[in-house]
């Protein structure tokens, strides 16, 4: 930042040449910088959408087991991973809010809440259009879907108590400890293939041996990957804005800037 | 490059068109609506913001 920009707080704007930590802890400095990201994250995300569809969906060869069938693959592993990956997100900001008494680390988490019910809900949709035709059942009780099933229950867990207090900072804080209590599901949905015995296949990428899957069905899931990641960092800044409106209102800095907004 | 034969080829999805369109028709439709909700959330925080500077200040830099 070689600018102070204009919702600088004084304070702030005698100091700026420094570069600290805590600046984008406030929520007048989240705003504005959240803004000047979205625009770019946004296009990022359809560009690696329309590469990773462009793939998956039209370059790919068919699998010689499952067919098109397959393909599906290209939609649930990318979402399955958000689904867990922003759980430790929204748990990291939901830490750091009760520890540090930080309003936009708790605003963060629940910024993040509804996108990663989304994807989580999205993995159970597409994993229980994938099992019908590959296992010949939309559901099993098997260790894997059963603990993304949890999964979904805690993100709704965290909306529903969150949305149940009328303080904004208690919610935030009851919000917290089903966040942090939750995470211990995270680890058992990752292992759950090595841990019991699950009709859910393996892994096909880990850290310790080489990826069993063709060269570009890789590529396209992947590139998927990314699409999906750039497009929660989008939504989920765009939805921490809409929050520090909602709960700053009343300060001064939102009724300066006024159209501006 | 491109994988398919035809234009019906790729819609059919050898065979398992339920499945594959029913995957991708569902996440599309999902992330748009989750774009459209905060986009309306937005609109709607503003508009209240908007209500309640009777007494509005241009800012002054």
């Amino acid at each position: 930042m070689a600018t102070a920009n204009m919702n600088t707080p004084i304070s702030a704007a005698n100091e700026s040449n420094r570069f600290h930590l805590f600046k984008y802890a406030a929520p007048n400095n989240f705003y504005s910088l959240a803004g000047r990201l979205i625009p770019w994250v946004t296009v990022l995300a359809a560009l690696l959408t329309i590469v990773g569809v462009y793939i998956g969906f039209f370059v790919a060869p068919t699998d010689f087991q499952q067919g098109d069938a397959y393909r599906i693959i290209f939609l649930h592993v990318p979402a399955a991973w958000m689904s867990m990956f922003i759980y430790m997100v929204m748990a990291f900001w939901a830490a750091i809010g009760l520890a540090f008494n930080t309003r936009m680390s708790s605003m963060m988490a629940s910024a993040l809440a509804p996108t990663g019910a989304m994807f989580t809900f999205l993995a159970l949709w597409t994993g229980a259009l994938w099992g019908r035709p590959t296992w010949g059942a939309w559901w099993v009780w098997d260790a894997r879907l059963t603990s993304e099933l949890i999964l979904l229950f805690l993100y709704i867990g965290f909306m529903a108590l969150q949305a149940s207090i009328d303080d904004v900072r208690r919610a935030d804080k009851a919000g917290a400890l089903i966040a942090l209590v939750g995470v211990i599901n995270v680890p058992i949905i990752y292992f759950s293939v090595q841990w019991w015995n699950t009709l859910h296949q393996g892994s096909s990428i880990n850290m310790k041996s080489a990826p069993t899957m063709a060269k570009t069905m890789l590529l396209g899931m992947l590139i998927m990957a990314l699409a999906f990641w750039a497009y929660t960092i989008a939504i989920t800044l765009y939805r921490a804005r809409c929050i520090v409106l909602e709960r700053e209102q009343q300060s001064d800095w939102v009724k300066a800037a006024g159209e501006q907004l | 490059m491109m994988y398919w034969n035809s234009w019906s080829d790729f819609f059919a999805m050898g065979g398992y068109a339920l499945y594959v369109w029913g995957s991708v028709v569902v996440v599309a439709g999902f992330m748009l609506a989750e774009i459209f909700l905060v986009r309306l959330r937005r609109k709607t925080v503003l508009r209240q913001i908007a209500a309640q500077g009777t007494t509005r200040t241009r800012r002054s830099t």
